[in-house]
């Protein structure tokens, strides 16, 4: 007797919605055994850790801003895994847009130059995410080179890059040696929504890219393309779409969301250059993009979720003592789940007992 | 004489923890399963290696801290894109994701200790010839280890009955099944031995190649090592080639460093990274049209019929 699986029909409706909260309540249970082995009181653990953030008000305007980047990266990585094209590159992207989008800020610092340097260090920003982005893409579509591989590389070649900028030609000379740029001018900052608070500007384009995403996704031709080229290849061939376009126009635009997301960071909430401007936004967008079923919407809400597990990270090496590293290995392990849960949406379980052997029957 | 059989020692232990690594994801890929979490195998591996280590003194007692820690998580892997025919691409980011936390959690105590490193080998008068017996009888046992694992992957892959099913299932897994060959129950195996070899490749960095524990030291290796198998083109002695062209490069990077020549140490740095994305595409585009070597049903999940 064992458990196999077995294919279902059709694709459950019911269980891809329910799966992302499956996975996030055995997050959950999880986390309290590991809260248990580290000799930390479980249920009080988390509460700091789930609870506590969402009951404070400075803790949830936090949650909307660690959001936005997650938010930005993770629409951006769902169509390109939609389309069967794995960009895990996305931190790179996001530091190169941040040092794109910066370049203009510390190229005008201290001089008179106008309104137009935030928006152009938007655009620069963007920009330059995907050009990072379309390298790995051409090797692949060009070469037959894994793009995870080259997308991979490349965030340690940006994070190098960042390092060298910040403590080599970009350094303040009146920083007192610290690896930073000058602080940005009053134009090169992201307007607060709300006087005196942290909320941005930002959370504002991250919402109109949701729904940009939404109607692209839902409603028009490339939308369609983007996911029959994933889901079904050889009758997105047969349709006369390119899955090499594809591959590049998708990487282009999850760059260019990436990039975007790197300098809104960092003239929003950093406010200058230094070598460390992330805890890891672009490889925690791909699990975003997950449990967020590819989807704009989805996602948006997954974002919060792993914003919260940003703050709660915090809070919890504060009150508790225990390492930032347990961040990392929630996110770890609610994409574990993610992925677990998935899988009953395609198959299920089916008790298999072993076969009866016949004998003398032709 | 003396800097090149200097350069030469370093460089072998540079390649090390690569072809150990590399070895065993060879094997996983080769029995169709693509498991990108080598790089979080490896950081698990490294800090549990050190913890065993240091609470027992023993290096071989660590060492085999980090083979148990990568092949249990490996087990995970193997769960998830085995037993729940779950992404293998998204399920090995995840392990990786999942192993750079943990390594945190179990190394954060060790942080700014010291162990004795690895003993090298030494026969008396034999190791003392100048080169020769320096370079070939003077290494550290995890060297021998990495070169005796090459060579009996080879004889198991090429030589024996049970390596040429391991190459069927690959290759074709249907077809495998159809035979009568359990692929789950064999893919499951080959999954845990790579999770065993990233592990100990993993150990080898706070065991011998640095003593001492750093939070994130395995700085890419394990994507260096899958990078590896693909320009091996999944053959072992290939591999062992690559692996050793790579810790050249890390190593002559680190000696330019030393120099001073003037150009920015970030740049030396990112070298076996931007050399790891030029052979990936210089290799690709040779093969071009001849097609690529791997495995025919590498990346696929299969779910028997019945």
């Amino acid at each position: 007797m064992r458990l196999a699986l077995e294919r279902r029909g059709e694709r459950s409706l019911a269980i891809a919605l329910l799966s992302p909260l499956l996975a996030i309540v055995l997050t959950l249970a999880t986390g309290a055994a590991l809260f248990w082995l580290l000799g930390k009181p479980p249920v009080a653990a988390l509460k700091i850790y789930f609870l506590d953030p969402l009951i404070d008000p400075w803790s949830l305007q936090e949650i909307a801003v660690k959001a936005t980047p997650l938010v930005l990266i993770g629409i951006g990585l769902a169509m390109c895994y939609l389309a069967n094209a794995w960009n895990i590159g996305a931190e790179g992207q996001f530091l190169i847009g941040a040092i794109t989008g910066g370049w203009v800020a510390v190229a005008t610092h201290g001089t008179d130059a106008g309104y137009w340097v935030l928006p152009a260090m938007l655009i620069l920003g963007a920009l330059g995410g995907a050009a990072y982005a379309l390298i790995p893409a051409l090797f692949r579509v060009r070469f037959g080179a894994s793009e995870i591989l080259t997308s991979l590389m490349l965030v340690y070649v940006a994070e190098l890059l960042l390092d060298w900028l910040t403590r080599g030609p970009w350094r303040d000379p009146k920083g007192f040696n610290f690896p930073t740029t000058a602080e940005f001018d009053a134009v090169a900052t992201m307007p607060t929504l709300i006087e005196g608070s942290r909320l941005h500007f930002g959370a504002i384009i991250a919402l109109l890219v949701v729904i940009g995403a939404t109607i692209v996704l839902g409603r028009t031709l490339k939308g369609f393309e983007i996911k029959l080229v994933g889901a079904a290849p050889r009758a997105a061939r047969f349709a006369g779409f390119s899955d090499k376009t594809l591959t590049v126009v998708t990487f282009a635009i999850s760059g260019a969301l990436a990039g975007l997301a790197g300098i809104i960071e960092v003239s929003a909430t950093v406010n200058h250059l230094q070598p460390n401007i992330s805890p890891g936004y672009g490889f925690t967008a791909i699990i975003v993009a997950f449990l967020g079923r590819l989807h704009p919407v989805g996602i948006l809400i997954a974002s919060l979720f792993l914003a919260l597990t940003f703050i709660g990270g915090e809070s919890a090496q504060i009150a508790l003592k225990v390492p930032l590293d347990l961040t990392k290995v929630f996110q770890g392990i609610l994409l574990f789940y993610v992925l677990a849960c998935d899988t009953l949406i395609l198959y299920r379980f089916r008790l298999i007992t072993a076969p009866k052997v016949a004998h003398g029957v032709r | 004489m003396e800097f090149v059989e200097a350069v030469i020692i370093t460089i072998i232990t540079a390649s090390t923890p690569l072809l150990l690594a590399a070895s065993g994801e060879l094997v996983v890929e080769r029995a169709g399963v693509l498991n990108l979490g080598v790089e979080g195998m490896m950081i698990v591996g490294a800090a549990c290696g050190f913890a065993g280590a240091y609470m027992s003194g023993s290096i071989l007692v660590g060492a085999l801290c980090g083979i148990l820690a990568g092949a249990a998580l490996s087990a995970v892997f193997a769960t998830l894109t085995l037993g729940l025919a779950a992404n293998q691409v998204a399920s090995g980011l995840a392990l990786t994701i999942l192993g750079v936390g943990l390594s945190g959690l179990i190394g954060a105590p060790y942080v700014g200790q010291k162990i004795q490193g690895a003993a090298q080998l030494h026969i008396p008068y034999v190791s003392d010839i100048p080169f020769v017996g320096r370079v070939l009888l003077g290494q550290d046992g995890f060297v021998y280890v990495s070169i005796a694992l090459i060579i009996a992957i080879w004889h198991f892959l090429y030589r024996t009955r049970a390596g040429l099913v391991l190459r069927a299932v690959g290759d074709n897994h249907a077809s495998a099944h159809a035979l009568g060959y359990p692929v789950l129950r064999i893919r499951a195996l080959a999954v845990l031995f790579g999770g065993a070899c990233a592990g100990l490749g993993g150990a080898y960095l706070p065991l011998a190649y640095t003593p001492f524990w750093v939070s994130g030291m395995t700085a890419g290796r394990g994507w260096i090592a899958l990078a590896l198998v693909v320009f091996a083109s999944w053959l072992p002695f290939r591999l062992m080639i690559g692996a050793y062209l790579f810790g050249g490069i890390t190593i002559l990077q680190l000696h330019a460093q030393a120099f001073g020549l003037g150009i920015p140490s970030q740049l030396m740095s990112s070298l076996p990274y931007l050399a790891t994305i030029i052979v990936l595409v210089a290799i690709s585009w040779v093969r071009g049209r001849a097609g690529s070597p791997a495995p025919a049903s590498l990346g696929l999940a299969f779910v028997p019929d019945r």
